[in-house]
């Protein structure tokens, strides 16, 4: 079976672009929301878009500033490492699937693309993959136009956020873990997710009775992963 | 109030820095790795249960600390979600449930 050569384009960035239309109002939306989170917890807009625009992965960045005071310590700079380290791990998976594609381009091209791999240009990119598209620049397309969009939500969200005083009020502050919880709904497959998700939910709460603070999210995830790993279908 | 905008704090810079560096090695990372090593089965399906148990170990404390209006604005997503699957939709109906909660003192 021959296989047709990987090839970049300009033509097929602007594809990659195009097809993540469709999901643009939701990352227009949570980029606006985090925006929204820093300026209530205080961060300047040039903080604000230091972290949004660096670190480009969105439910870690909720999470981290959970965890943010306006003192800093040392232990809390780690933790926030540590837990963004610990949210974002589901991307060694999603890097790993893409070897089949990108493993064809030199890695002074892909290693630099990586940086802008997210859960939505990687959907694309493998469900063009699967089509028979061999143009690359689906990829890092994609991933080039939600850095942009997702870069500049933040700041309406934050000049906006700034001017609410009482965001329990308006139900503001329950908008991340509701964010969560829609994220979590459509991860739902059958018994493996139920036991992975109980042992991960008890562990948590073990942690956060006993230790208190965020510890329950690492505990919580690795228990849950592990029990994923070792429930067979 | 302009400084105030453009200013960053040092702690702050450094955390990015390291959420940024982390973040990429994991990008980065296992690309690399799966050009070595294959994934067992058994190992791929711990990396596909992470998600869903950071998020469950994340909003459980969250929802009891809440009380009785973050409870129900959660439930509310999830039930929006579970029926319709518009994250959009869920997360300004829970914002609006927990708000009108509120404003009934609940």
């Amino acid at each position: 079976m021959s296989e047709k050569p990987v090839t970049l384009t300009l033509d097929g960035c602007v594809r990659g672009a195009r097809l993540c239309l469709p999901i643009m109002p939701g990352t227009i939306a949570f980029g606006a929301v985090f925006g929204t989170v820093c300026a209530q917890k205080g961060l300047s807009l040039l903080e604000t878009v230091l972290i949004n625009s660096l670190v480009f992965a969105g439910a870690s960045q909720f999470v981290a500033m959970e965890l943010y005071q306006a003192q800093l310590t040392f232990g809390i700079v780690v933790a926030m490492i540590g837990v963004v380290a610990a949210v974002n791990m589901r991307m060694l998976l999603i890097g790993a699937s893409l070897r089949p594609w990108l493993g064809h381009v030199p890695g002074r091209q892909t290693y630099p693309a990586l940086y802008f791999l997210t859960d939505i240009n990687w959907l694309i990119s493998l469900r063009e993959y699967d089509r028979g598209e061999r143009d690359w620049g689906i990829y890092l397309g994609s991933g080039l136009f939600v850095w942009v969009i997702w870069s500049c939500a933040v700041v309406p969200g934050y000049l906006a956020g700034s001017q609410v005083t009482d965001p329990a009020k308006w139900g503001l502050d329950v908008i991340l873990p509701a964010y969560f919880v829609a994220l979590l709904v459509p991860l739902w497959k059958g018994r493996r997710q139920t036991l992975s998700w109980f042992a991960a939910g008890a562990v948590a709460l073990a942690s956060w009775y006993f230790l208190g603070g965020y510890w329950g999210i690492l505990t919580g995830a690795v228990t849950g992963a592990l029990v994923g790993a070792y429930v067979d279908e | 109030m302009n400084d105030a905008i453009w200013s960053a704090d040092g702690m702050f810079v450094l955390a990015v820095l390291g959420m940024t560096a982390v973040t990429y090695s994991m990008r980065a990372g296992g690309y690399w790795v799966m050009g070595r090593v294959p994934l067992t089965p058994r190992v791929r399906r711990a990396l596909e249960s992470l998600p869903g148990a950071i998020i469950v170990s994340t909003i459980l404390p969250i929802a009891l600390k809440g009380g009785l209006s973050a409870m129900v604005a959660l439930a509310v997503a999830a039930g929006v979600m579970a029926l319709w699957r518009k994250d959009i939709v869920a997360v300004t109906l829970a914002a609006a449930t927990a708000a009108l909660c509120r404003a009934y003192g609940l």
